[in-house]
């Protein structure tokens, strides 16, 4: 018997220190805007790995910070401490709830990836190009119209994006869409995206692609399907014959579609 | 002069890197006219007459310098000169100048090297800070911004963390097993060696046309298969650098296993033994995977051959599966040393055993085995196939359970202990345990793929690495340099000034770091010279943390100098600690021990009474007491 430790104080400390940091870091919208169907659904992960966090986080500062106010050293006291080497229960413990903690947050990711992943029946396909330092998009449902540095999609419609580079590696970001995909050369990738505000957003290169990269930049409408229309429709533009062609010379990098077996 | 140039030193070696890169110049000049070539080619990824130059030079250096005069004597069947030991230790600062095949010269010249390219990196971070400070270009532009923040990790990572963290272990580890020296000193001083060169090479790509290599520490091809020619300066700096911790990495493996003091089993083994075994079976494995895909982008660039051209039938996607199979494990290899470090501080300033002992030493084997099995979720959104993605995610969330059990067991040892908190080595230790483990809640975080695929390649990434390796790697250097500092000099530091350091360490790091996950999950990518007015104001903040956080540095630097200089003599012990390099002198003597100790118990048997990890010779043998067994705490 070595004394005995505050078990329950300490573990009331930790639980208040989580919830005062819980609540300061959940009121903080650290993310931004949400305009995806997909946004809420990562930043509600996000918030709950906030909170068991700020519990792995509050247990740290607590049990340490009582160990050096408790345990340190009179001015002078040269003698050792316990001769304490472990505690077999302490010991299997703390490596059995953290592996349930992070198998936990393994299954909810994953639930989470499947959902904002799985494809509609019906998507509108947008074929996206980037090049240092450009990015310019095809509509293949609209008889490949093509417009450069400008992206319309139409509200609440899954949009299917294909990606095609045409020198070296891009990185597609919409921040408000949470959606992010890299471009490479040589193969088509894809993400899948459901807009649901409407409004004005930048599509932000992510890639370092040399030195134009952090002025690679898109702006995207996503607007309401009448108005996308009239907008698709009066592009006069079409895919010129190298991108073109740069489709059908990429490989698809999963040859069977995303989540075949549709989770 | 005919002296100076029959002898192994620096005439001979300037002598040797000139006629070196002669050679290699005359041979792609008469290869080229040979086959009716122009003589010179001066297409931006090619040069051969600058790059073969760059292979040859500082091997002719190598060679002049000395490092291979024992093996060609023998190779060539002249008589091999006796290894007398006499060049062993350093009389004055010039011979750690010298090739010198001394685990503690080595030690030495390994810390002082390394540091010297913190301080350069340091100075580009700087750079890079101020130039970010606003938005808009102020002093830099894009394209020597995008080289600046390549430069600085490559300095950071290749030449400074991970050689460091050989030089503490270079010098400590051989004492700590009751080893006169390690198993292969001229390997050793080889491997030291190359280390200023590989350093050299990245910073003389500032030099070359086109500027220095800008396509990040990564090198992502085709980005980088296409660069100007200071990419090939890094393809080649891996490359030293990469033989030299190889090479090292060879040698403390074979140094551990066979050359422990009689007595010192695996179980009785010091954990930043256990520390440095895991870290070189890293090294040894993952380190060559780096080595082969840097010639093969070296090989894409010069010779033209196809492996990451997409055009030419290339696989793009593959050089980030290659590059990151080493460097994954290589955030380990920056990570496991220090481990070993902060283990040896906490139980020493505790002043008692460390809580769980053989779990700490798994821990490090599982993060060994685990390592390699979690590369790929730096690709999440890299266009891979996308099934990889979940198992990845598994394993990824998985090795932060035994990075767990170390965190938990550090502050375990602290209970019921008799904390000192008077050292500046122990400030740092202990700070390291809450910012790492910011670090890895961020990792965490970044594990889970929904999360990454919004804040990949953006300053969360910022910021999460330099959690780890600033406030993770860097602290544990800290804590170890300071810890070690009166047995490599014989001196102490001043712990008033290393409190100035670690207050203003602990304060920068937290200024710079913690804003940059806020503003990268708001939207600011990563690797960008300019970004949108809105994150003005944070970046300001951000560059002032850094300004104090650079400027800190110089009382470290001073307190280091003028300590090493002046400072109080330093006991052979001054933190009464257990392992053995603390039972000799400070500096240790010239062969280590006069006769090899016997190691009789655990190294961490603080406040077991009669207990002892060792017996030095001379000491009266008294019989070992048994090995105490694992007492519970309640």
């Amino acid at each position: 018997m070595y004394g005995r430790l505050p078990i329950a104080k300490m573990l009331a400390a930790t639980v208040v220190m989580t919830a005062a940091i819980s609540a300061v870091m959940l009121s903080i919208n650290w993310d931004g805007q949400e305009a995806s169907t997909a946004a809420p659904k990562i930043d509600d992960l996000l918030n709950v790995m906030i909170v068991l966090s700020s519990l792995v986080f509050s247990l740290v500062i607590v049990a340490l910070f009582y160990a050096l106010w408790k345990f340190k050293a009179k001015p002078g006291d040269e003698s050792d401490g316990e001769p304490i080497h472990g505690n077999t229960k302490l010991e299997i413990a703390w490596t059995v709830i953290p592996t349930i903690i992070v198998l936990f947050g393994a299954g909810y990711s994953w639930s989470v990836l499947s959902d904002i992943e799985k494809l509609d029946k019906n998507p509108l396909t947008v074929d996206v190009f980037s090049q240092q330092y450009a990015w310019s998009f095809g509509y293949p449902g609209k008889g490949n119209a093509y417009v450069q540095g400008e992206m319309h999609v139409p509200l609440n419609r899954q949009i299917q994006f294909k990606m095609h580079a045409q020198d070296v590696i891009h990185s597609f970001w919409v921040p408000e869409w949470r959606i992010k995909k890299d471009n490479v050369p040589g193969i088509t990738t894809t993400a899948i995206v459901t807009p649901d505000k409407l409004g004005t957003y930048q599509l932000i290169c992510t890639e370092l692609c040399g030195f134009g990269h952090a002025s690679m930049r898109a702006k995207v409408v996503v607007e309401t399907p009448a108005n996308f229309q009239k907008w698709v429709s009066g592009l006069e533009e079409k895919v010129p014959a190298p991108l073109a062609e740069s489709i059908n010379q990429d490989t698809e990098t999963n040859p069977t579609p995303i989540n075949a077996g549709g989770a | 002069m005919t002296a100076a140039i029959k002898h192994p030193g620096w005439i001979r070696g300037a002598l040797g890197a000139i006629l070196g890169a002669a050679f290699g110049f005359a041979l792609v000049v008469a290869l080229r006219k040979a086959s009716g070539l122009p003589a010179y080619q001066t297409e931006q990824t090619g040069y051969p007459q600058v790059v073969v130059p760059l292979i040859t030079g500082p091997l002719g250096f190598l060679l002049g310098f000395g490092c291979f005069d024992y093996w060609l004597r023998w190779a060539a069947g002249m008589p091999t000169i006796p290894e007398d030991h006499s060049q062993h230790g350093a009389k004055s600062w010039k011979d750690y100048f010298h090739f010198n095949t001394d685990h503690k010269v080595i030690g030495i010249q390994y810390i002082c090297t390394t540091f010297f390219f913190f301080f350069v990196g340091g100075l580009m971070a700087m750079l890079i800070r101020a130039e970010l400070a606003q938005p808009g270009t102020q002093i830099v532009d894009a394209a020597t911004y995008n080289s600046l923040f390549s430069t600085h990790a490559v300095l950071m990572i290749f030449v400074f963390v991970i050689p460091v963290f050989a030089g503490i272990a270079n010098y400590v580890l051989p004492l700590m097993i009751g080893a006169p020296d390690m198993a292969f000193p001229r390997l050793n001083a080889l491997s030291f060696w190359m280390l200023p060169l590989a350093g050299l090479l990245f910073i003389g790509s500032f030099l070359a046309p086109g500027g220095a290599f800008d396509a990040g520490w990564t090198g992502y091809a085709p980005l980088s298969t296409g660069a100007p020619l200071g990419q090939s300066f890094f393809n080649l700096g891996v490359q030293f650098a990469g033989a030299s911790s190889i090479a090292t990495a060879l040698n403390f493996l074979v140094t551990i296993i066979t050359m422990r003091a009689p007595g010192m089993t695996f179980w009785r083994m010091p954990l930043l033994v256990w520390a440095n075994l895991s870290t070189s079976l890293l090294v040894v494995a993952a380190t060559p995977f780096i080595a082969g895909v840097q010639f093969m982008v070296l090989f894409d660039r010069a010779l033209h051959t196809n492996f990451f051209q997409f055009a030419g039938g290339g696989d793009v996607v593959s050089y980030q599966h290659i590059f990151w199979f080493y460097s994954h494990p290589a955030v380990y290899i920056m990570m496991l040393p220090g481990f070993g470090i902060i283990s040896e501080v906490i139980s020493t300033h505790a002043r008692k055993p460390i809580f769980g002992y053989r779990l700490m030493a798994l821990a490090l084997i599982g993060i060994v085995v685990l390592s390699y099995s979690v590369w790929a979720h730096h690709m999440f959104v890299a266009g891979m196939f996308s099934w990889l993605r979940v198992p990845m995610m598994i394993t990824t969330l998985l090795i932060a359970v035994p990075t767990g059990i170390k965190i938990f067991s550090w502050i375990g040892t602290l209970y019921f202990g008799k904390i000192h908190t008077y050292s500046t080595a122990m400030l740092f230790a202990l700070a390291f345990i809450v910012t790492f483990t910011i670090g890895g809640i961020s990792g965490v975080m970044l594990g889970m793929v929904p999360i990454d695929i919004h804040v990949s390649d953006t300053y969360f990434i910022v910021a999460h690495i330099h959690f780890v390796l600033f406030g993770g790697s860097v602290f544990t250097i800290f804590a170890g340099i300071y810890h070690w500092f009166p047995k490599i000099t014989g001196r102490m530091y001043d712990e008033k000034l290393g409190r100035v350091h670690f207050w203003g360490t602990l304060f920068g790091t937290w200024v710079t770091f913690i804003p940059m996950h806020w503003v990268g999950m708001d939207g600011m990518p990563r690797r960008v010279a300019d970004y949108a007015t809105q994150f003005g104001n944070w970046n300001l903040l951000i560059s002032c943390g850094a300004f104090i956080l650079g400027a800190i540095q110089l009382v470290f630097l001073y307190n280091m100098i003028v300590s090493w200089r002046f400072g109080p003599k330093a006991e052979g012990n001054p933190w009464r600690a257990n392992s053995i390099e603390w039972l000799v002198s400070s500096p240790p003597p010239i062969y280590n021990f006069p006769e090899i100790p016997r190691v009789v118990g655990g190294p961490y048997e603080y406040g077991v009474p009669g207990a002892r990890h060792a017996i030095m010779p001379g000491e009266s043998v008294e019989a070992p007491k048994a090995e105490p067994t694992v007492v519970g705490s309640a």
